[in-house]
């Protein structure tokens, strides 16, 4: 039931990007998502559509596999675009009962599904190259600076690594459940949205109980091993800039002076 | 390596509100004592309190009365605490719900990472330990595309990589098929003998415990049987009493004697049994007798090498 | 009349680089009233294919009958086949959630559409035939030991008054005695309510002593379907599959080796104590 999702899940093989510093890829994509608000004409559009084909080429991810994680979202795109296309007032150029459709909506809509489109796929650029477990590496670095401040950065990157590691297991989980109550004639497609609510209740209760199971024993399991926070551990792969790692920040940023003259000069 | 003495868990019943309502005693006076390099089973049927036991020795839970040592280290002294915990590792019951990393050599480097192992040194364990229980090829694998017996090798993996003295296996192979369970034991017997690794093995397969030095059968929160493997399945009917199996070839000896056959009490292999029926120089291609008996235990002991991956 | 499966394929991910074939071209007859075990190593297809059977998993190619309808057609009511056809998944007490052990069993009832009255009587129906202390039918699930909550959650299946019953490794992670009991319990649910049993293992020991035909799957295929005896005359390919046959059967291959005129048929330590006493004078004991 599950299986459809492969939006932003690690994809294993061997690239450049693969092999880039977290870090990097990390605020790469923090970089690409300003730009792509910062660019605002179709000259931009095309610049960062060309910056993200060259990394999609680079990521040596099989452009398919891209696409079909897509799917999942393009729901959430159509729902954005109808609501840019038909609610935008402005000069009208198509009316139909009461819908209306203005050229501002229009070009709204367009730019709108580019922007979501480019914003999607250059996220999932990096979640694609990136381990979670790599990603939260990189987030835990770049936070230090905030430990001074008494945010607990290890246990957040810690919480959120092991969040990741069980999403896959509590999805498996939710289907088999789910297939259970179903073999004893539990309804989850019912229309009605209170008997829906209700209907629920069989799968949410294991789940979550499962779910406080398995924190149990991985909790004692992770004492077991003697785990006491982030104090004195050492890292089985510390975080060390390469010259690739210089290379592409040096790209990243000719890139963000071309988004930003692109607003300048079109 | 370990010795407990007089040890007593009560464990704490809570009411709704979360006050003491009574105590559950789930281990009642044990007193246990394990050399280094011994490979030991604990039996015992569900709720015997075995697995209360085993969370003894890595100090997961802390005696009532009584007190446990672990290499000399009494678990009680919280200075103690986390040298005990490298030295004796813990293998739990679940295999999905021990694995903290999604890779696997990363699973394997979190303990020593704990400890603050140097980076080259975690490298060096992680490779080491990997390769001793076969699973070095699996290293970038994420720990979802493993088969239930592959997971638990990871965990073993991550206990070997802390250099534990005594590894404590609560019941790994409860939740595996028959060739998961296989590749487990192997690898636990294969590390007790090629390092010397005291192993303390808790289950409730019997066919498991056959190889062990000796077997200890709690039952009630106490030790009610120990001794050999052939001491202890040679008791068919107090065996049954403790609502626990024997080996079936042990089962069908006892049967026959039931049925007036004067074959030895303590079979435990089908070799045994076809020598104690057949006579050992029955089998043309057999050796000579006394080599043979012999041969037919240690066969069974070694078998498991053989086929190591 | 029974289930008719007539040359099923299932792919997961169909179409895509990580296509699995979970079953290949499998067609077998489950008729009414039989005891079956059905064997395989995991991911052997087993699991898909009892999923397959009351219309959980809809299968790629191929046709599966129930009572002569095919179960994808468009007529066919499958409600009523997920009555009919009940499956116990694996760890089926992970499924309970009620406040209550009773009120968990008619839950099944209740989906059926019946009154109040109607399902809790089928619940403390199926409540006894589980064997399930009446001291226990007002406790919360989650109180209940291991063994009990395996049995409330067989319970919950069993209410429905299924005419097929499908266990899904119901042994799983239980000691001796617990498996013992529940294995008992199924055999003697199949002698008093006359229905037909598929229990999903992958120990032959299990299985041996009760089953009245084995079904044997291995890479999505089902290669032996048979009498007890007969399929484990095939030791040398059922280990290639990383199955084995019962452990008796070994004693009684090495014994005959040995030169002692036995049978390998022999399943149970029974049978074959029996076996060997009958050849009393060939021993030298």
């Amino acid at each position: 039931m599950f299986d459809s999702i492969t939006l932003g899940q690690y994809y294993q093989t061997d690239s450049v990007l693969h092999r880039l510093d977290p870090r990097v890829k990390l605020v790469g994509t923090f970089v690409y998502l300003i730009s792509l608000f910062v660019v605002d004409s179709y000259v931009g559009y095309i610049v960062a559509a060309l910056f993200l084909a060259a990394m999609i080429f680079l990521s040596n991810v099989p452009f398919r596999y891209i696409v079909r994680g897509m799917k999942t979202i393009v729901f959430l795109l159509l729902i954005t675009v109808c609501f840019n296309l038909f609610l935008t007032p402005g000069e009208v150029i198509w009316q139909a009962w009461i819908f209306k459709i203005t050229k501002e909506g229009l070009t709204f809509a367009i730019k709108m599904a580019v922007r979501l489109s480019l914003l999607i796929l250059g996220s999932s650029i990096m979640t694609l190259t990136t381990t979670p477990t790599q990603l939260t590496d990189a987030l835990e670095s770049l936070l230090r600076p905030l430990k001074k401040l008494h945010v607990p950065v290890h246990e957040i990157s810690m919480m959120m690594s092991i969040a990741l590691r069980f999403i896959p297991i509590l999805m498996e989980e939710t289907d088999k459940i789910m297939k259970a109550q179903i073999a004893r004639g539990a309804d989850f497609e019912s229309k009605n949205l209170i008997k829906k609510i209700k209907s629920m209740v069989p799968l949410l209760v294991p789940l979550f109980i499962s779910a406080f199971r398995r924190a149990n024993d991985l909790a004692m399991a992770m004492e077991a091993r003697c785990y006491r926070g982030g104090e004195g551990r050492t890292k089985m792969k510390p975080l060390v800039y390469k010259a690739n790692d210089r290379i592409a920040y040096l790209v990243l940023l000719a890139f963000a002076v071309v988004c930003i003259l692109t607003r300048i000069y079109f | 390596m370990i010795k407990i003495e007089k040890l007593i868990h009560d464990y704490i019943q809570r009411d709704d509100e979360g006050n003491a309502a009574g105590t559950f005693r789930a281990i009642g006076g044990v007193d246990l004592d394990v050399s280094p390099g011994q490979f030991i089973a604990v039996l015992g049927h569900n709720g015997s309190g075995k697995s209360t036991l085993a969370k003894h020795l890595n100090a997961l839970l802390f005696p009532t009365e009584g007190t446990v040592w672990v290499d000399g280290m009494d678990t009680k002294d919280e200075k103690n605490l986390w040298e005990i915990r490298r030295e004796a590792g813990m293998v739990f019951q679940n295999p999905d719900n021990q694995i903290i990393a999604q890779v696997v050599e990363e699973d394997v480097g979190f303990g020593p990472e704990n400890i603050g192992v140097p980076t080259e040194e975690i490298w060096k364990r992680v490779e080491e330990s990997l390769k001793a229980v076969g699973m070095w090829v699996h290293r970038k694998k994420s720990p979802n595309r493993l088969s239930g017996g592959q997971k638990q090798r990871v965990s073993i993996a991550g206990v070997i990589a802390m250099q534990p003295k005594c590894i404590v296996l609560d019941e790994p192979t409860a939740m595996l098929d028959p060739n998961g369970r296989k590749e487990v034991i192997n690898a636990a017997m294969q590390l007790n003998r090629t390092k010397g690794i005291t192993i303390i093995l808790i289950t409730h397969y019997m066919e498991e415990a056959i190889n062990a030095d000796q077997v200890f059968v709690m039952d009630r929160g106490k030790i009610a049987m120990q001794g050999t493997p052939r001491e202890i399945f040679a008791q068919v009917e107090r065996m049954k009493e403790l609502q626990l199996d024997v080996p079936q070839v042990t089962l069908l000896a006892y049967e026959l004697r039931k049925k007036g056959l004067n074959i030895p009490v303590s079979i435990l292999t089908k070799e045994e049994l076809a020598d104690a029926l057949m006579g050992p120089a029955a089998a043309s291609e057999s050796e000579g007798s006394a080599e043979d008996d012999k041969a037919a235990q240690s066969e069974e002991k070694e078998a498991p090498h053989g086929n190591q991956g | 009349m029974g289930i008719k499966v007539d040359d099923i394929s299932f792919l997961y991910e169909r179409g895509t680089a990580m296509q699995v074939t979970a079953l290949d071209h499998v067609s077998a007859e489950i008729p009414d009233n039989q005891f079956i075990g059905l064997i395989g190593h995991t991911g052997s297809g087993k699991s898909t294919f009892v999923q397959t059977l009351n219309g959980l998993l809809k299968v790629t190619s191929g046709h599966i009958y129930y009572n002569g309808e095919d179960i994808d057609g468009d007529k066919f009511d499958k409600k009523k086949l997920r009555s009919d056809v009940g499956l116990v998944f694996q760890y089926p007490e992970h499924q309970l959630f009620e406040v209550d052990v009773i009120s968990d069993v008619m839950f099944g009832p209740r989906n059926l559409g019946l009154s109040d009255a109607e399902a809790k009587k089928r619940a403390l129906e199926a409540l006894e035939s589980v064997r399930m202390p009446k001291s226990l039918y007002k406790s919360s699930p989650f109180d209940l030991s291991g063994g009990q909550k395996r049995r409330a959650a067989i319970a919950g299946v069993l209410a429905m008054r299924p005419k097929i019953l499908i266990l899904d490794e119901p042994t799983a992670g239980l000691d001796p005695k617990g498996r013992d009991e529940i294995l008992g319990l199924i055999a003697g649910m199949k002698k008093e309510l006359n229905m037909t049993i598929i229990l999903v293992s992958h120990s032959m020991d299990d299985v041996a002593r009760y089953v009245d035909r084995i079904m044997v799957m291995g890479g999505g295929k089902l290669l032996y379907d048979d009498e007890p005896v007969k399929v484990f005359r095939h030791v040398t390919e059922l280990e290639e599959l990383g199955l084995a046959a019962p452990q008796i059967t070994y004693i009684m291959k090495l014994l005959k080796e040995r030169g002692l005129d036995v049978s390998s048929d022999a399943l149970t330590v029974e049978e074959a104590a029996a076996e060997i006493m009958a050849h009393r004078r060939e021993l030298h004991v």
